[in-house]
């Protein structure tokens, strides 16, 4: 008999059954969790009605596709910082959520069922992991980096929007879980052999196998791309101790991906093996072995924190120099800080599984490792104090966030102190001081950092600043709201709270958990001030334009082109003969020179084949989920065959005539030559056009 | 572009290296670091095998399916192919005339698709006894492993076969010489990954 459980067409649906549906399963059982499930899955498909609509009633399908094709660096980096921004939205719904649950279940089931909530704290560990913070930070690398170095591209343009759309598949396989079945029930991290066949057969952890997996391809294409520019195309003159910190903590980070995400690859690829191929690695029987997964995924997971943190660190590096008027304190000691940190980052992996049987000794040996780590960001931090020591601190929006930033991290970094004792790691371990301490290092570590280089560098991609005043309301609220939602978390974990909590037995608990929840609607209004600032600033365009595209007196090449950087960055490829190159440079005469007359300039053609894999990845992964292994396999063939279209193609370059990169030059050093130079006190009123004002 | 000064050292497109290096520079180091990336995947699974070596769960164990025979004729079908298809890279640098360099690289497909051949049969002999990869994870960490590489071998054949088919619709121009100076260091690759799994896999499986 047919019932909602049972497959429609397994030939073509492969194990679809229409209780698959969130709205199927809202209809049988009318709770409020499956209604949130509902409600979240129309919120999908209402997104993507809408966009399809405004696209087809704009016409805006060629431009969309333009940009989607696009192998321009800069283009590409705004995509990923949209897919950033757009993850970071629904996670943290998410996480407010999840804070409304633990405060509603004190003594009480609450309002989500145990299996909804343990979805969400998946979804939001993953998006956050995977989809919000990497793509965050490559979209600002692809951005920036190039710019800094004097390139005109990244070394692989086809690689790296080839990198772009697998990242974008596996975003858009996270949203299509909420849609159509359901996600992994086991965190962030899927440790088998929960996350095996014998304990969940359901398609969770292979939407969470794919999706991983696809992101982490992605990134080590990114990694290989970013370092190989670093090392290639750096601008005559721009020794690597005369590159930007940015561009430092850039090759650090690219390299440690090319290191940290194939451990990553293996394990998502031998947990798929086992639960597709019945193989027996992380198996309870016939010999497999969990700490082989647990090694693996720690192995990227650690290396994957400094991957995330140390753009950052360049970000407020950049931040806090620009904004005192004063060239980097230290900025020996903050490269060797930075390479220190990615080497030690390699070292330290167990002390995520110090309870997981190893001997005393060995947890010894890596929790001294983990307290090393804290010596060269301790000497980070202290570079930054002194950058600012003396010099005219500006307290724009990206300096408050470098200013929160150091304070909230060292108490972090603290915290951190205390979990890398592995007696007292003990006590801690599963709790919610752990969760306390990793988001009190991500959020100031991460997310302050790529928010202070979105504020700061936005008005060098887009050619307008942003609204001071909603970045501050911003700011206000993703500090307050930080505080006020982990603070707690913290006295939480310390009394014995442990962390993934679908219920609380403990009244105690509660006002804590009242404060948490309260803290995470302020995190929410942070985000609402944020997209209210993009739209407000959106609006006010024409009054905040800065074409000449130097907006805060900037230190590096990026700031040396106009805002936007035409699509070649650099009509010359200017010659470097210091740290800050245009800072020193624009203080000497006749910096901004116009030549009467440019070369021509050959740039990658727009590319359709890498939209055409990453798509197809991504409905061979929706395929390999669903069992439908007809459309895996065609989907596969279709990768293979625009690989190989690919490397027939020949012309891959357009020519920009001479005619036109002078006309776009001209047009440039006009507005230069017409602009009223901006002193530094007038720099976020409208008087700023982008041309800073040298002082005698 | 910029045009990075140095020429990299490796790089043998042509005879007098006038030929625009630029793009073969950043080209070649950044197949050298996809290379970097594949090795730490297979030196993780090798990690993998080491662990459950012994965790044969009271079935097959390595010395009960490892024939070192055909072991031996599988590295000396890589190791020779190894040689031709340097042979067919200095053919191209200096001759790049089609003939030889399509003899050269003829022969190492030949030797590699044999050496699929080979590891095919080898498998199926383990797949008679009864040893499948989900019999172990002994099993399952040596299907990870072994076959992986014999993927690898199988997809520098088809990558053979289209630069077979680049070589004839635009001759030797740029990126037809840099992508098969790529596969040749691919190929070494495999070579460097099969004597690993020769030790540590047959070898090793031998004297325990």
């Amino acid at each position: 008999m047919q019932t909602a459980h049972s497959p429609i067409w397994p030939g073509v649906l492969g194990r679809f059954t229409w209780h698959d549906l969130p709205f199927v399963r809202a209809w049988e059982n009318p709770t409020a969790s499956e209604m949130i499930g509902a409600a979240a899955a129309s919120l999908v498909i209402i997104g993507f009605v809408v966009t399809v609509t405004l696209l087809t009633r704009h016409r805006a399908w060629g431009r969309l596709l333009e940009w989607v094709t696009s192998l321009d660096h800069k283009k590409i980096g705004i995509m990923y910082v949209v897919i950033a921004l757009v993850m970071l939205s629904r996670a943290l719904v998410e996480a407010v959520l999840m804070r409304m649950q633990q405060a509603a279940a004190v003594g009480d089931p609450g309002f989500l069922s145990s299996d909804h909530f343990s979805q969400l704290f998946s979804t939001h560990g993953s998006i956050m992991i995977f989809f919000m913070a990497m793509p965050f930070l490559t979209g600002v690398i692809n951005y920036v980096m190039p710019l800094q170095i004097g390139a005109r591209d990244m070394a692989f343009p086809w690689a790296n929007s080839v990198a772009l759309s697998l990242t974008g598949g596996g975003a858009i396989l996270m949203m299509v879980s909420l849609v159509i079945g359901k996600f992994s029930t086991g965190g962030w991290s899927g440790y088998p052999p929960y996350t095996g066949l014998a304990f969940s057969p359901d398609v969770g952890p292979d939407y969470w196998i794919w999706a991983v997996t696809l992101g982490s391809i992605g990134s080590t294409l990114s990694g290989i791309n970013i370092a190989c520019t670093i090392f290639k195309f750096r601008a005559p003159g721009m020794t690597y101790m005369r590159m930007p910190l940015f561009c430092w903590t850039s090759l650090c980070t690219s390299i440690l991906m090319i290191f940290a995400m194939p451990p990553l690859t293996v394990a998502t690829a031998l947990l798929a093996l086992d639960r597709y191929l019945g193989f027996h690695f992380f198996t309870n029987d016939l010999g497999g072995n969990m700490m082989n997964y647990a090694n693996l995924f720690w192995l990227f997971g650690h290396p994957e924190v400094y991957i995330l943190i140390l753009p950052a660190f360049g970000i407020y590096s950049e931040v806090v120099s620009t904004f005192s008027s004063k060239e980097l304190y230290g900025y020996v000691s903050l490269v060797l800080a930075t390479m220190a940190i990615a080497v030690l980052s390699f070292t330290v992996w167990l002390h995520h599984f110090f309870t997981m049987g190893q001997s005393a000794n060995i947890n010894a040996v890596f929790g001294i490792a983990t307290m090393t780590i804290g010596v060269p960001t301790g000497v980070k931090i202290y570079d930054w104090i002194w950058t600012m020591f003396r010099g005219e601190v500006r307290f724009t929006v990206p300096m408050l966030y470098s200013l929160a930033f150091m304070i909230t991290f060292v108490i972090g970094g603290f915290t951190g102190i205390i979990l890398a004792i592995p007696p007292l790691d003990y006590v801690f371990h599963n709790t919610l001081f752990l969760v306390a301490h990793f988001h009190n290092m991500l959020i100031p570590g991460l997310l302050y950092g790529l928010l202070a280089g979105y504020t700061y560098w936005f008005p060098k991609a887009f050619g307008f600043r942003l609204n001071e005043r909603w970045g501050r309301i911003a700011f206000g609220c993703w500090v307050a709201g930080f505080y006020l939602a982990f603070m707690p978390l913290y006295v939480l974990g310390a009394s014995g709270m442990a962390r993934r909590t679908h219920e609380i037995f403990q009244p105690d608990f509660r006002p804590w958990l009242y404060v948490a929840g309260f803290g995470a609607l302020v995190l929410l209004a942070a985000l609402a001030a944020l997209i209210v600032q993009l739209v407000v600033s959106i609006r006010e365009r024409d009054a905040n334009r800065v074409f000449a595209g130097d907006p805060w007196d900037g230190r590096g090449l990026e700031w040396s082109t106009s805002a936007p950087p035409p699509e070649y960055n650099f009509a010359v490829i200017p010659h470097v003969d210091g740290r800050d190159p245009f800072y020193d440079g624009k203080r000497k005469d006749g910096y901004y020179q116009r030549h009467v007359a440019y070369g021509a300039i050959e740039m990658p053609r727009n590319s359709i084949s890498g939209v055409v894999i990453g798509l197809g990845a991504t409905a061979a992964s929706f395929g390999l989920v669903w069992h439908m292994w007809w459309l895996a396999g065609l989907s596969m063939q279709l990768v293979l065959s625009a690989l190989i279209a690919r490397s027939f193609v020949r012309g891959s370059h357009r020519t920009i005539s001479a005619a036109e990169v002078t006309a776009t030059e001209h047009r440039w050093h006009a507005a230069l030559d017409a602009d009223r130079p901006t002193p530094r006190a007038c720099e976020l009123s409208q008087r700023n056009t982008g041309l800073a004002e040298i002082p005698a | 572009m910029t045009q990075p000064s140095l020429r990299h050292a490796g790089i043998n497109l042509g005879g007098t290296q006038e030929d625009p290096n630029a793009d073969a520079e950043s080209g070649i180091f950044g197949f050298w670091m996809f290379l970097m990336s594949d090795a730490v995947i297979f030196a993780l699974l090798f990690a993998i095998y080491g662990t459950a070596v012994a965790a044969t769960a009271g079935g097959p164990t390595p010395r009960s399916e490892f024939k070192l025979d055909s072991a031996l004729i599988e590295t000396l079908l890589l190791l020779t192919s190894s040689l031709t298809v340097g042979m067919g890279v200095l053919a191209m640098k200096y001759d790049a005339t089609r003939r030889p360099v399509f003899a050269w690289m003829g022969v190492t497909l030949a030797l590699g698709i044999a050496f699929l051949f080979m590891e095919w049969h080898d498998f199926s002999t383990m797949f008679s006894h009864g040893a499948y990869p989900t019999r172990s994870a002994f099993l399952s960490s040596f299907f990870a492993l072994v076959p992986l590489h014999g993927l690898h071998v199988l997809a520098g054949c088809i990558w053979m076969l289209v630069m077979g088919a680049q070589v004839l619709a635009y001759g030797f121009d740029t990126r037809v010489k840099i992508n098969i100076l790529r596969l040749s260091l691919f190929w070494h690759f495999l070579d460097v990954i099969w004597i690993a799994i020769l030790t540590v896999v047959y070898l090793q499986g031998h004297v325990s």
